[in-house]
């Protein structure tokens, strides 16, 4: 109470709304005493306002409790008062005056009138759910997801000393169909928390959902696809039926890896990342069935029917980015994902008679898993790569098949390795001395550094304040830069004024609500 | 009893005068519903008496003011005695507040709050916590006299002091006082009236109250003991002292707890047996026999009818209260009820029930009120815009009576008559209700669903009939924002509560109050009549509960604990429990037999605005603005009282120790759940407002 800032009227307050009232001279007494007794009927108001917010059954605050209080006693309740949301003061300072003001717009009458009508808000209505069933609340789009992402998470790693979970995580056999497992409470064995195992049979309406799910994504129609992917990335409450999507994503990578299907490769992993987008879902616990499916579609040696033909590269692309999605996002101390990765495609780098396009993967694996990997890793290698590709490009056998991989592999390097030696490398950048510390690449690799370094450099002038966003913008291939880059920075710094604005908001509501409770 | 009832008058009063002013009627009627509501007009002394004529006089409501005199047979008070009687009232009210006359010494107040404290502090285990809620009114009332004698400065370092140690669920009211710092703002604050009129109630045991009085006595504080004298009221019961979880339990209420005396009176709470109904199995008609019993709650049928025809020992004699006769269709209605409980699903502890959440969605205008119909099929919304809409929950959708040309047409000896009157037309979804001015804070239906009651802030009830949703009748009298209207389970007679802190019984066909219940310190907030319809339980933001008689408007029972003000009440089936919440975020269970808390239900984190028990009494589902629906055990604590010896004392307030009673919790998405209802099969519905983000 004490430690805490009691707003009161002052009287420089009373004096200012006296002259705005045409009373010039207000004694200084008059308007201490005026302030002491502003303060206090304020005060008086305000808790009887509270009491409405109370009955209406809200948490914040409304101007019309005001209004009411005012009623209550006897006082004239403000004609015409319209407050938005926010706060309508705007503030101006020069000549070393400060002043706040109303921002009023002229307005064209014409406008108002010729204006087209807006659109009459909806009616009112009743729309009954089932909130629970027999004390289980059914995952349908109007309850909540039914555990929210921290529960699942808290549910991963439990606190203090755990009970190897019996079959919850690798044990269980998550492919058995018509079963799915559910977080069961918590029972307390001999201090130690154990798990019970539960199994229980999906609804209806999920094994329908299941199906119709699975089907489209796999299907031919691509709309249908399109649709179910957003399902997948956007529903709450896919909770339950994340370790049959992940079964099913692995048994079809399997069995379209020896077909060599190379569409419905990528239909599958669109559908991990459709899961890897959605906010309600916690994945940690599937990823023994995720990571080696995503690995495979990386690393396979033949995706594809026609190696020579077919596109295979792209996918591996893709994959490759969901697998440094997902070592970001779910590696711990635990599970070394990271590492684990690193070490499989380091050991495939190294194996001299592994296969051009698993070599491809590994690169790719190894560029997306972020500047440092690529710093340590990849740049070291840059010289014994550059060799191999000259080899095959230029060497006395080649093939087809191996030329085109040669060449995605340099343009992989090229693509990759050039931002990141643009950061570390001081300036300026000589071709020869590429040259030498990079073998075959170093011209190539120059040219590319330099173009990097301009980009940075464009980017640093245009958006100064938001270089760590853009630079991350960088990074991500799809979005190219150089042309939109004027258009992203502009963007930026709206989203940077518009988050601004609802820091003001938000601060204005929490007075309000703070308020609310406290008075 | 007799503070609290004179303050409220006077408050009465001035309501009407501050809006009637004119309309004699309304200013006669409150006298007479004073007297009506049971104050033995002998007893109201002199004083009052002058006040009241004083007050009216120097509104200019002479005719009022004559009507008093004759009632009372008071000379005609012109001339000579009005200039006394003007004395006299100046007199008692300057007496009142120069109670406070003293030097006010800043010093001196401190030294004597430390001392106290200190002594609190140094006594013995067993008696602390009792003497340590002294401190509250004795700060209070320090600070109090402080500011009278004009020592604001003295007064705000007083209170900056001492404020910080007094406990958290007084600091609401600490706020309120904290405003006050002028002498002349003492004058018409309602706490402060309040506080000066009415003496905090403290219980404590005697060998607490000994060693209180040997500190006393060595130490002479003037100022100290005529607080303790003029402000406090200790009431000493025999016993144990109680210790820290038993004081906490019961403080919290703005004037302390309820005093020893004022839980004592017998209450009937047992359920009437039920009248007998021939029932042939095949519905339609039933015998025409059936006695003129109160009518029981639909869900006290059993799946054996027989079962409750025994008398229960504590129920009332059914001619207690006079009750609406039982018209054919209430029997009808009351054969389909026993029907429908027939199949209704067992609740407890391994059986949760299931919920249908109703969500009313696009509803630009906060929803302030819900109400569901007993038998679960209509639900009616009060607008903060002052609308009030009905809705149909089954699948007969509704409509309104064909014109009394087409009415008198038909035939009027037709079976399916009821049927035939209604135009077919008309059938909509929804029906939407004019006629409130402010937000509508209550909605009740009568139980033959013919009816629909609602308050609203513009200070008067309003009576709609559903078979034209036309408005019938304005009930006046509140002036001031209506919280709360009830139906009672037999229909006819409704009760209301409000800002004016006063509970009116309502007969539908009189534009005055029967019955006004009169007593609380600060707004009565919530309303739940009992189900033998011979008790109402009133909740308020003085923190406290109380159930008063219907037959003589006497108050049978305080019950204190609750920290913040009560919101919503509800009873439990077979009428001997009642449970409470609001703004405190608990849910406190009572037992009103005796007016002891049983049990303590926290797990809420924002207020709590809707209870309901389960058909069969064995859960209780609570609901919030936190978006949540709990559902909490409360046959455990039923159990454990069956138990236990039958603890009569009242001075130990023990809670039943079972742990924790929470069975479920189930969170909407963005919704608070403004209303619970369980219907006769047990399904739980709930209600409330999708609030956007």
């Amino acid at each position: 109470m004490s430690d805490r800032v009691l707003p009161d009227v002052t009287a420089e307050s009373i004096k200012v709304i006296a002259e705005s009232a045409g009373i010039g001279q207000l004694p200084d007494e008059a308007a201490a005493a005026l302030a002491e007794d502003a303060t206090y009927r304020l005060k008086q108001i305000t808790q009887e306002a509270v009491k409405f917010m109370h009955h209406g059954k809200r948490r914040k605050l409304s101007t019309a409790d005001f209004d009411n209080a005012l009623k209550l006693k006897n006082v004239e309740p403000l004609y015409g008062f319209h407050a938005e949301e926010h706060i309508p003061f705007r503030f101006a300072s020069g000549g070393g005056r400060e002043l706040h003001f109303y921002e009023e717009k002229e307005v064209e009458l014409g406008d108002i009138i010729n204006a087209p009508l807006p659109r009459i808000p909806l009616d009112v209505n009743l729309k009954a759910h089932w909130l629970a069933i027999e004390g289980v609340q059914p995952s349908i789009p109007e309850n909540p997801p039914p555990v929210p992402k921290e529960d699942q998470h808290a549910a991963d790693r439990p606190p203090g000393v755990t009970a190897k979970p019996s079959g919850k995580d690798g044990t269980k056999p998550a492919g058995k169909p018509g079963k799915a497992e559910v977080k069961g409470l918590p029972s307390e064995v001999a201090g130690v928390k154990l798990k019970p195992v539960l199994t229980h049979e999906l609804s209806v309406e999920q094994q329908l959902y299941y199906r119709e799910i699975t089907e489209a994504c796999v299907g031919s129609c691509e709309s249908r696809r399109a649709e179910a992917l957003q399902s997948l990335a956007t529903d709450p409450g896919l909770h339950q039926m994340i370790p049959r999507f992940s079964t099913f994503v692995c048994e079809g990578v399997r069995v379209n890896v020896v077909q060599s299907n190379l569409a419905l490769l990528i239909y599958l992993m669109r559908m991990v990342k459709a899961l890897m987008d959605n906010t309600t879902l916690h994945l940690e616990k599937y990823l023994h069935e995720v990571i080696p499916a995503v690995a495979t579609c990386i690393l396979s040696k033949q995706l594809c029917q026609r190696p020579d033909v077919d596109n295979h590269w792209a996918l591996r692309d893709f994959a490759a980015r969901l697998m440094g999605n997902m070592c970001r996002n779910f590696s711990s101390n635990i599970n070394n994902i990271q590492s684990r990765m690193t070490k499989t495609y380091t050991k495939i780098l190294h194996d001299e008679q592994s296969h051009l396009a698993t070599r491809y993967g590994a690169l790719a694996g190894l560029a997306e898993m972020g500047h440092d990997v690529v710093k340590s890793l990849l740049i070291p290698k840059l010289k014994e790569e550059g060799e191999k590709v000259k080899m095959l490009m230029e060497g006395p056998v080649h093939n087809s098949v191996d030329k085109t991989a040669a060449e995605h592999i340099r343009a992989l390097l090229l693509k990759h390795c050039a931002p990141v030696l643009a950061k570390i490398r001081p300036g300026p950048d000589n071709q020869e001395q590429y040259k030498t510390d990079f073998g075959h690449l170093g011209p190539l690799l120059c040219a590319h550094v330099v173009k990097a370094r301009q980009q940075q450099q464009q980017q640093q002038l245009q958006a100064t304040t938001t270089t760590a966003a853009a630079a991350s913008v960088v990074q991500r291939p799809t979005l190219q830069i150089p042309q939109k880059s004027d258009w992203v920075s502009c963007s930026l710094v709206f989203a940077q004024i518009n988050s601004c604005f609802k820091t003001i908001f938000c601060e204005s509501e929490k007075y309000l609500d703070d308020f609310a409770s406290d008075s | 009893m007799a503070d609290p009832n004179r303050t409220v008058v006077v408050t009465d009063g001035s309501n009407d005068a501050s809006t009637v002013s004119g309309a004699a009627t309304g200013v006669q009627s409150s006298p007479k519903g004073e007297k009506g509501a049971g104050t033995d007009p002998s007893k109201m002394d002199q004083q009052t008496l002058a006040a009241v004529l004083q007050f009216l006089k120097n509104n200019k409501l002479k005719d009022a003011e004559a009507a008093l005199r004759r009632e009372a047979k008071l000379p005609d008070g012109n001339g000579d005695s009005s200039g006394s009687s003007r004395v006299a009232t100046s007199g008692e009210v300057s007496s009142v507040l120069s109670a406070y006359e003293s030097e006010g010494d800043l010093a001196r107040y401190c030294e004597y709050y430390n001392s106290l404290s200190s002594f609190i502090e140094s006594s013995l285990d067993a008696h602390k916590h009792e003497l340590g809620c002294l401190l509250y009114p004795v700060f209070i009332h320090m600070y109090l006299q402080l500011v009278y004698n004009r020592h604001e400065k003295e007064a705000h370092k007083f209170f900056n002091r001492f404020s910080v140690e007094q406990e958290d669920w007084h600091q609401e009211d600490l706020r309120t006082l904290s405003t006050v710092k002028t002498r002349e703002q003492m004058e018409g604050n309602d706490l402060m009236d309040t506080f000066r009129s009415s003496k905090f109630v403290l219980r404590m045991s005697r060998d607490s109250y000994q060693s209180l009085r040997r500190y006393l006595k060595q130490n002479e504080h003037r100022e100290l003991l005529s607080i303790l004298q003029d402000h406090l009221f200790i009431d000493v019961f025999d016993g144990v002292p109680r210790n820290r979880e038993q004081v906490q339990a019961t403080s919290g209420a703005m004037m302390g707890e309820a005093r020893r005396d004022a839980n004592k009176v017998k209450v009937l709470y047992g359920l009437p047996k039920e009248p007998d109904i021939n029932v042939p199995l095949d519905d339609d008609d039933e015998g025409a026999e059936g006695e003129d019993k109160p009518k029981k709650k639909k869900q006290k049928k059993d799946l054996l009818l027989n079962k409750n025809k025994k008398a229960d020992p504590n129920a009332p004699p059914p001619s207690r209260i006079p009750l609406p006769e039982l018209k054919d269709a209430d029997k009808l209605e009351k054969v389909l009820s026993w029907k429908e409980g027939l199949k209704r699903v067992p609740l407890g502890r391994e059986n949760l029930p299931s919920i249908c959440f109703y969500t009313l969605a696009n509803a630009y205008q906060n929803v302030s009120a819900v109400g569901v119909s007993e038998d679960s099929s209509l639900l009616a919304a009060g607008f903060e815009d002052s609308n009030v809409r009905v809705w149909s929950l089954s699948p007969q959708r509704l409509r309104t009576m064909r014109n009394a040309s087409e009415l008198d047409q038909l035939d009027k000896e037709a079976d399916d008559i009821v049927e035939r009157m209604m135009d077919e037309k008309t059938a909509a979804d929804s029906w939407l209700l004019h006629g409130h001015t402010g937000p509508v804070y209550a909605t009740s239906f009568s139980p033959d669903r013919e009816q629909l009651l609602t308050s609203s802030e513009d200070g008067t009830v309003r009576l709609w009939s559903l078979h034209t949703y036309s408005n019938l009748v304005v009930y006046k009298g509140h002036n001031y924002p209506v919280w709360d209207v009830q139906f009672s389970p037999t229909g006819y007679y409704f009760v209301s509560g409000g800002h004016d802190r006063v509970a009116r019984l309502w007969g539908t066909d009189q534009f005055q109050p029967i019955r006004m219940f009169v007593g609380h310190y600060s707004d009565v907030t919530c309303i739940q009549y009992h189900p033998n319809s011979n008790y109402v339980a009133t909740g308020s933001s003085d923190r406290t509960v109380r159930l008063w008689d219907v037959l003589n408007g006497n108050c049978v029972r305080v019950m204190t604990g609750h920290k913040a003000a009560v919101h919503t009440l509800a009873w439990s089936p077979d009428g001997r429990y009642l449970a409470s919440a609001g703004v405190d975020k608990n849910v406190l269970l009572w037992d009103i037999a005796y007016g002891r808390l049983l049990a303590e239900m926290k797990g809420h984190t924002d207020p709590i605005y809707s209870l309901c028990f389960s058909r069969e009494g064995s859960i209780l589902a609570s609901g919030g603005i936190d978006n949540t629906v709990k559902i909490w055990d409360v046959q455990k604590v039923f159990e454990e009282i069956a138990g236990s010896d039958d603890l009569t004392s009242l001075d130990r307030a023990s809670l039943v120790e079972v742990g924790s009673l929470l069975l479920g919790s189930f969170q909407t998405k963005a919704t608070p759940v403004l209303k619970l209802h369980f219907s006769h099969r047990n399904l739980l519905l709930g209600c409330g407002r999708y609030q956007h983000s």
